[in-house]
Order: C-alpha cells, then sequence, then structure tokens
C-alpha cells in the first residue's frame, strides 16, 4: 500500500531546466520524510507538485490516498502548505489571518473564529494576536505561517524549509513545535538545507540534487553509507596548507578536503585516536603549527557532501566550481550544527 | 456557494488591507483631483467643445471624462495588489486551500469597487465645488454612476491578469497605467472628438472608454451646447456600447486572469 506521500517518477521541466528529473517518494503514514539538498535542487519544485501548485510534465502523484493530478481539490482539503516565505497577510492580525484561511477551509464564521483562538495559544501568539503581522518578528511570522497550514489539522502536512532565516533559538522553538505536530500522527514531507535539521526531525531523509533523489534511508543508513571517522585540522599558517594535506593523505583513506578561507584540512581514516596521535607527531615534526585538530564521526554533512560530491565529479565541466560549491554547502550545514549545539 | 462565501471573505481581507493602509485611497485621489483643478483653471475657456469655448462648458464637459479615467486607475491597484500576494506567497497559499476558483481574483476586483467608488464620491465633491453641475434627474445621474462603476470593475480584472503576468508589484503598477494614458487621452475625455484629426477622431469613437465618457455626458446632462454626437454606432447608443464593452470586457479578461490563476507559479 502507497504511504500518505507517494510520488513516482515526477517530472517537471522549465525551458531547458530540469528541475524534476524522475522523483519517487514514499512516506509512510505518521512518519516523516525529509527532502535535503541545495538551492536549485529541486525540493520546492517537489512540494508545490504535491501540493498541486504546479502540474508536472509527467509522474504520478497520490497524497492522502487521492490522485494529485486527478483530484486536486480533494487533496488540498487535506493538506496543510506551509512555505519558504510566511504567507500571511501583514496587514491583517494574526486572529483575523487564521480566521480567513478557516473560512477558505470551508469552515463556518463561528467555528474558523474558534479554531484562531487555539491555535494563537497553541503557538504562543495570543499577546500578539490583535496586532498586524507587520509587527511580528520573524519566528512569530513563521509560527503562525505554520498554525494557519494547521487550521483544520490536516493529516497531510508540508512544509518548505520551515526554519530558513530563522535565528537558532527561534529554529529550535519551531523544531519543538514540528515534533509535537508529528507525534500526534500528522505525515510530514519537509525540505531543508539544513543537515542539522533534517537529523533532527525527519524518520527518514530523501537527499535531493538536480532534481534526483540520490540517496534515502535513514540518518544512520546515510551515515554508515559514507564510512567512518576523520581528522580536522586547522593550520596556523596558510603556507602550510600543502604540506599539511600531503601528511593527512598520507594517513587517510581517500582524498583530503581543503577549505583555504579557514585554514582547515578534513581526511577520512580508520584507526581511532591511535592514528590521531601521530598524525599530530608528524605534523609537529614538519614543523606545523596547528590551530585545532579532532577526531570526528561522520554527521549528515559528510553524507550530503560525499553524496553531491560524487555528482558533481561526474559532470565532465565541473573540475573546479564543484570544489568551491561544496566548500560553501559544507559551511552552510556547519553553521546550523554550532548554531544547533549551542 | 462556495464561490460566492469564499470571494466575500478574499473581499473583506483586501478592505481591512485598505482601511490599514489609507494612504493607498488618499494617493488615488491626488491625481484625479489635480487633473479636475487643472484642466479647469488652465484649460477651460481654450478648448472649445460642441459651438462653446466657456469655462462652465468645458468644466461641466470635463467631469465625465475625468471620473472615467479614474475609474480606470483601478487597474493599477489590482495588478499592484495581486502581484504583491503573488511576490509574498499568498496566492501560493491561497491555491493550496481547497477554496473556489477565481475566488481570490473576484474578492480582491470587489474590493477594488468599493474603492472605486470611494474615491468617486469624494470626486464628485470636489467636482461640485469647482462647480460642475447635472441637469438630469437623480436616476440618470446615479445610472451614470453606474456605468463609471462598471467600466471600474471591468478594467481592475484588466489589472488582475496584469498582475498575475508579471514579477513584482512595481511592474504590476506601471504595466497598469502606461498604456491606459493613450487609451484616455486618445478619446472624447478631455477634447470634443468632433474637432481630432480624421484618424484619431476614428479611435476616440470607437474606443471603449469613449462610450462610457459620452453615456456619462448624456446621462448628467453635461453635454455642451451645439454638440453633435458622431455617426459611429457607440457614439449615438453610448449607454448600450457602455454596457457591452464593460460586460466585455470582464468576460475576456476574467477568463483569461482564472486560468492564468489556476497555472500561476510564485
Amino acid at each position: 500500500m502507497p504511504g500518505a506521500i507517494y510520488a513516482e517518477g515526477l517530472v517537471k521541466t522549465f525551458g531547458d531546466v530540469r528541475a524534476l528529473d524522475g522523483v519517487d517518494l514514499d512516506v509512510p503514514e505518521g512518519t516523516v520524510l525529509g527532502l535535503l539538498g541545495p538551492n536549485g535542487a529541486g525540493k520546492t519544485t517537489a512540494v508545490r507538485c504535491l501540493t498541486t501548485l504546479l502540474r508536472p510534465d509527467s509522474g504520478k502523484a497520490v497524497v492522502a490516498g487521492v490522485d494529485v493530478l486527478k483530484q486536486p481539490d480533494a487533496v488540498r482539503r487535506s493538506i496543510g502548505l506551509s512555505g519558504q516565505f510566511a504567507a500571511v497577510d501583514e496587514y491583517l492580525t494574526g486572529r483575523e489571518n487564521l480566521h480567513m484561511v478557516g473560512r477558505l477551509y470551508q469552515m463556518r464564521a463561528k467555528e474558523a473564529k474558534a479554531r484562531a483562538v487555539e491555535l494563537l495559544e497553541q503557538f504562543h501568539l495570543t499577546d500578539a494576536a490583535d496586532r498586524p503581522t507587520k509587527t511580528y518578528s520573524g519566528g512569530m511570522r513563521r509560527r503562525l505561517d505554520l498554525a494557519a497550514a494547521l487550521v483544520v489539522s490536516p493529516p497531510v502536512m508540508f512544509m518548505d524549509e520551515p526554519t530558513t532565516g530563522l535565528d537558532p533559538r527561534n529554529r529550535q522553538q519551531l523544531w519543538e513545535v514540528i515534533k509535537q505536530l508529528v507525534s500526534g500522527g500528522t505525515t510530514l514531507l519537509l525540505t531543508t538545507q539544513y543537515l542539522e535539521e533534517a537529523d533532527h526531525l525527519a524518520h527518514d531523509i530523501a537527499v535531493v540534487d538536480h532534481g534526483r533523489v540520490i540517496a534515502q534511508g535513514t540518518s544512520d543508513q546515510l551515515k554508515a553509507r559514507t564510512g567512518g571517522e576523520r581528522v580536522e585540522v586547522v593550520v596556523h599558517e596558510r603556507d602550510h596548507i600543502r604540506t599539511a594535506a600531503e601528511v593527512l593523505t598520507g594517513f587517510g583513506k581517500g582524498d583530503t578536503t581543503v577549505e583555504e578561507h579557514t585554514r582547515k584540512l578534513i581526511v577520512p581514516v580508520t584507526g581511532g585516536a591511535k592514528l590521531l596521535a601521530e598524525v599530530i607527531r608528524e605534523l609537529d615534526g614538519r614543523g606545523i603549527e596547528i590551530d585545532d585538530i579532532a577526531l570526528r564521526r561522520p554527521t549528515l554533512d559528510d553524507v550530503f557532501l560525499s553524496l553531491t560530491g560524487h555528482v558533481a565529479e561526474e559532470r565532465p565541466e565541473g573540475d573546479g566550481a564543484p570544489g568551491s560549491k561544496q566548500d560553501t554547502r559544507r559551511n552552510t550545514g556547519k553553521d546550523s550544527n554550532e548554531e544547533a549545539a549551542k | 456557494m462556495s464561490a460566492v462565501n469564499d470571494s466575500m471573505v478574499v473581499a473583506h481581507r483586501n478592505l481591512i488591507r485598505m482601511g490599514r493602509i489609507p494612504e493607498m485611497l488618499i494617493f488615488g485621489l491626488i491625481q484625479p483631483i489635480m487633473f479636475v483643478v487643472l484642466f479647469t483653471y488652465v484649460f477651460g475657456g481654450s478648448i472649445t467643445v460642441g459651438s462653446s469655448s466657456s469655462t462652465q462648458a468645458y468644466r461641466e464637459f470635463l467631469m465625465a471624462g475625468i471620473f472615467a479615467q479614474t475609474v480606470t486607475f483601478a487597474t493599477a491597484g489590482a495588478g499592484a495588489g495581486i502581484a504583491d500576494d503573488m511576490h509574498k506567497g499568498l496566492i501560493d497559499r491561497f491555491r493550496s486551500l481547497p477554496m473556489a476558483r477565481g475566488a481570490v481574483l473576484t474578492g480582491r476586483t470587489l474590493a477594488d469597487l468599493v474603492q472605486t467608488a470611494l474615491t468617486l464620491v469624494v470626486l464628485a465633491v470636489v467636482a461640485l465645488i469647482v462647480g460642475w453641475r447635472t441637469h438630469e434627474n437623480i436616476g440618470k445621474v446615479l445610472a451614470g454612476f453606474g456605468l463609471l462603476l462598471l467600466l471600474g470593475y471591468a478594467f481592475s480584472w484588466i489589472g488582475a491578469l496584469i498582475g498575475l503576468s508579471v514579477r513584482t508589484p512595481e511592474a504590476a503598477t506601471s504595466g497598469g497605467l502606461i498604456w491606459l494614458f493613450p487609451l484616455t487621452f486618445i478619446s472624447n475625455a478631455f477634447v470634443d472628438a468632433n474637432h481630432l484629426p480624421a484618424f484619431l477622431r476614428h479611435i476616440a469613437e470607437w474606443n471603449p472608454f469613449s462610450a462610457t465618457v459620452q453615456a456619462c455626458r448624456e446621462l448628467f446632462g453635461n453635454l455642451p451646447p451645439g454638440f453633435n454626437a458622431s455617426d459611429a454606432w457607440p457614439m449615438q447608443h453610448p449607454v448600450w456600447a457602455s454596457l457591452i464593452w464593460s460586460v466585455v470586457i470582464i468576460l475576456a479578461f476574467r477568463t483569461l486572469a482564472v486560468r492564468k490563476y489556476r497555472r500561476a507559479a510564485g
């Protein structure tokens, strides 16, 4: 039996760009799928196709047991969508926004009013309920947007980058809300660029790049695919990067990744603490001063890097550019890691 | 049923917005008031309408033109509003809801109709202050305003289509206004079309906009002395021409806009 969200061979092209290039998804009822990928990978297009906003060129999609292409109206009754940009009317108050959405879900006025009060309470917006949302903070707006998506307690929810642009505290708060929601049995498809977010919230993660799902599994399964540990070194002098890379490659089980601007080098290894000690001795022996060195377990960042890295290598013209691209992606992931850790 | 209901919910939303951004209404009034004053005092007396070049004759002749031009500016308002909703992701939200197709656009155009009505009331008062008078019974005068509102409503559907077709609200504003100037100036709004060169005169006579202006002049009793309507059908039957034009515009642009809305990509 297909899950609450099911897609098979979804293709969508915009001119020459294949935004979706045959996407298959299957999200069992009551679970969370994290759609993880860089900007432009096709995450938003996938969500738009599944929520009836965009008609795919080909493929099949079933949401809450209803064919998306054949009965879009029936699908709309069973879904809630919370978008990348908080889609609330900035001149309406929080209460008015929720009331309007309730009415458009075909609730009676009284029912919609009562539901608005409930949601404002649940999302800690009661104090701000009668202020135009223009005066809300980014986090408050996101919460209101999410509340609007939940007006009819839909069985299936879609969230397109729900925490993009939020500060760590607000992100943390929103995560709590999402967790509560899911514990109530809602099926959720969530897109994110933040690896930590997918790790934190999703049962299953689908990594998307260039309009395709390039890997899918639990966070642990994906990490296992990437393999063991790695050593991360930050050298003190920029001039030492090259020598340090030679040293690390000597110890490593693969290529050394270099982040020039942070003077950081990363190499996959096996051998644990003993190997780390040897690396330190060798670097010291060559007179390379280090600011930081650590042995790390793989994170979803690494999974992501290695997966999208492969894709980049397969592209004939992608010799120089993908490397720098990876760097920025990596840092994005890293930031969110650190923020979340605090 | 839900189509009416949903349209009302959206119209209500847009009216709340209007109340919270009163400057929109105020700025919308500045230009027509300026035109009333400028045309009355600068051009009045130097433009011959019918066989009269008196200031009073032009003043009364002019008002229907300015009223009609003002209602067509609803195009820009509707366009900018809908483009803004697209830009902010609200259209996506609406499209993901189980609501009637077209209700978002109908709600918007209905709210614009209310705004147009308010604008007309203020403008009529200003016109009365500078000396505009009607010479027909109240029923006819109200019918004239009815035609103006219908024209405004029709043009707000053109605006809706523009709003859905452009990328930014700014583009919708200029895209909604630029073509209105030739449209409203190559018409009988500010000059007696009979005095135009033949080529322009033909355009002016068949201009949908001219039909409403002419109809209002008849219904307000504002035709200047010695004015002979041309033989062109819309000028002979301006009330019918105005009604037909407005209805045709509504049907055509509503169809196009709703289709566009259903496919809208944010």
